[in-house]
């Protein structure tokens, strides 16, 4: 596996506030990585410093196999940062014509890229004319002008509206596609979900978890049961060993595994008790319960 | 280094203000030149040609036309300044530098500019002092003509000098009207140690010296004011009002040390800053 970018006790801190806190992870080609965190996590901070905009405190990182300056790694990097920054007053070719002479690279690609975003019929307007949506997905072109080997994208969808969300949406799918590596962050669970493979957790600026996506928790997954007598059921949940904790809201029963069950094992089980399920549905958690449970664990 | 001005060269030509302030810095001294070295008839009245004054005569013209055409510079003050408050109000700055400018670059590109800005108003006013002087001047011979060029070099310094000040002050604030209004503090401040300097040294002459090594100061001292070396020409049996006009190598040392020295800060301002 190719190294893109390695993080190593990463600290940043803003007077007394801790924004990142010792954090490490890094990132391989080729995968789509998501960086999850509430609001304030610490999440544009970590991009920021790696992106060269923000001052580490302790700790360091590097890009690639290590070799390379961060400024001349960010020419193969592709970014864009909360919200898109342009020149109000250029058209939408000449703010890309200006990142290409930045970025050093040719001019040639600017009507591919655009095309891409499906701006290309409005690309001689100012930009300052242009609507959120749209100016995301200049933002968009404007990062993939030199073909980057790492696209880095914070909260994208910000702010739009569901057709912009859309859009973004299946653009990065496109991208990703094509064998870019992705790192996107959000706060938006369902987005990460939607796209990511790999996923790091931040809260506090602590790193909490990283790995695939489908592993963030070592779960066996749950039951959602109901049935006419409660009292049994209940019973029955506490005195088995696989079963841990267990939730009642209302009429439905939640009983959490801690170990490997099928549930036709359960029903089996519950049947030679004498308790017969009304309902029975096997489930894992989704990714906003998972997040929820690793980010309440440690409060 | 071309790679650095050509981008700074879009940011401003494709801004329309910054286009007709860089515009009205270049014309105007121009025009100004040019009307005052035409006869100008007061309806008959009385002709007013400043060319019979003298002033047209090399070498004295380059020390007058660096020195009035310098007060133009704020024109390009403003345009200074406020290609940072831009950078800074647009988040252009953040955005340039994930695209992979690095923080040195940024200000090298705004340097270079004005660098590139200064020679060419150095240049410009040199060419039409020198035609203006070759058809007023009752001298041409070459050894008078260019008996006191280093006054263009004054004005090229001073102009890079005043702007590299104006760069920190908006590094600094980050937005262009603060940084303008600091000019006038700085102004009033450089007032203020002239003041106590009168106080702790005794004389005006001491103070004057230690004000001198101030950025705004030391900056109009490149170009003395040159009314007084005309009534000097006018009346040179009056000794009492002879005084050091010229340029001298210690005046250009103190202009370019703080231009490094503002350079130098704007780069460590930027470096140390989160953006």
């Amino acid at each position: 596996m190719e190294p893109i970018l390695t993080i190593n006790n990463l600290t940043k801190k803003f007077g007394y506030l801790t924004a990142v806190k010792n954090l490490s992870f890094s990132i391989q080609k080729g995968n789509v990585y998501g960086i999850l965190g509430p609001n304030g996590s610490g999440k544009s901070t970590t991009l920021g410093i790696v992106l060269n905009v923000v001052n580490k405190t302790k700790g360091d990182f590097h890009w690639f196999d290590g070799n390379v300056s961060t400024h001349d790694a960010l020419k193969r990097v592709g970014a864009i940062i909360e919200r898109p920054n342009f020149y109000p007053y250029m058209t939408a070719e000449q703010n890309l014509k200006l990142v290409c002479r930045i970025k050093g690279v040719s001019e040639s690609k600017i009507d591919e890229k655009l095309a891409v975003v499906g701006l290309l019929d409005r690309k001689d307007h100012k930009f300052r004319t242009y609507s959120l949506g749209m100016k995301q997905r200049l933002a968009i072109a404007s990062a993939l002008l030199n073909d980057p080997e790492i696209l880095i994208l914070d909260e994208p969808t910000n702010g739009l509206d569901p057709q912009g969300i859309h859009q973004i949406r299946q653009i990065i799918k496109d991208i990703a596609a094509k064998g870019t590596t992705i790192l996107l962050a959000s706060h938006l669970l369902d987005e990460v979900e939607k796209v990511c493979s790999h996923v790091v957790v931040l809260r506090k600026g602590e790193k909490l978890y990283s790995g695939r996506v489908d592993e963030m928790i070592n779960s066996y997954g749950f039951f959602e049961l109901k049935t006419e007598n409660d009292l049994a059921l209940l019973e029955a949940l506490k005195a088995h060993t696989n079963i841990g904790n267990v939730k009642v809201e209302g009429d439905l029963i939640t009983a959490f595994l801690n170990g490997p069950m099928s549930a036709s094992d359960f029903n089996k089980l519950m049947f030679e008790k004498g308790i017969f399920l009304s309902h029975l549905v096997k489930r894992k958690e989704s990714l906003e319960e998972q997040f929820l449970q690793l980010t309440d664990n440690l409060n | 280094m071309l790679r650095l001005v050509q981008i700074e060269f879009q940011k401003l030509w494709l801004n329309k203000v910054s286009l007709v302030l860089i515009f009205i810095s270049f014309i105007l001294p121009f025009t100004v030149l040019i009307l005052s070295s035409i006869k100008i008839n007061f309806f008959g009245f009385f002709t007013l040609e400043l060319g019979e004054l003298g002033i047209f005569n090399f070498p004295i013209i380059w020390h007058i036309t660096t020195f009035f055409a310098s007060y133009f510079k704020f024109f390009f003050a403003i345009v200074v300044v406020s290609m940072i408050g831009n950078e800074y109000s647009n988040k252009t700055l953040k955005q340039n530098l994930i695209d992979g400018l690095s923080k040195k670059e940024f200000v090298l590109s705004k340097f270079y500019t004005i660098v590139f800005f200064s020679l060419c108003a150095t240049i410009l006013i040199g060419v039409a002092t020198f035609v203006i002087g070759m058809y007023y001047s009752s001298y041409t011979e070459a050894t008078i003509i260019f008996r006191e060029v280093e006054f263009l070099l004054a004005y090229f310094v001073k102009l890079v000098g005043f702007f590299s000040l104006c760069l920190f002050f908006g590094m600094l604030l980050k937005r262009s009207a603060f940084a303008l209004a600091f000019l006038v503090i700085l102004y009033i401040f450089e007032w203020i140690v002239f003041w106590v300097s009168v106080y702790i040294f005794g004389t005006v002459d001491a103070a004057f010296k230690v004000k001198s090594f101030m950025p705004l100061e030391s900056m109009y001292n490149l170009i003395n004011q040159p009314i007084q070396r005309i009534v000097m020409t006018k009346f040179p049996e009056k000794a009492d009002i002879m005084y050091d006009y010229g340029v001298h190598w210690y005046e250009i040392a103190i202009v370019l040390g703080w231009t490094a020295i503002f350079i130098f800060l704007s780069y460590r301002l930027l470096k140390k800053r989160d953006l």
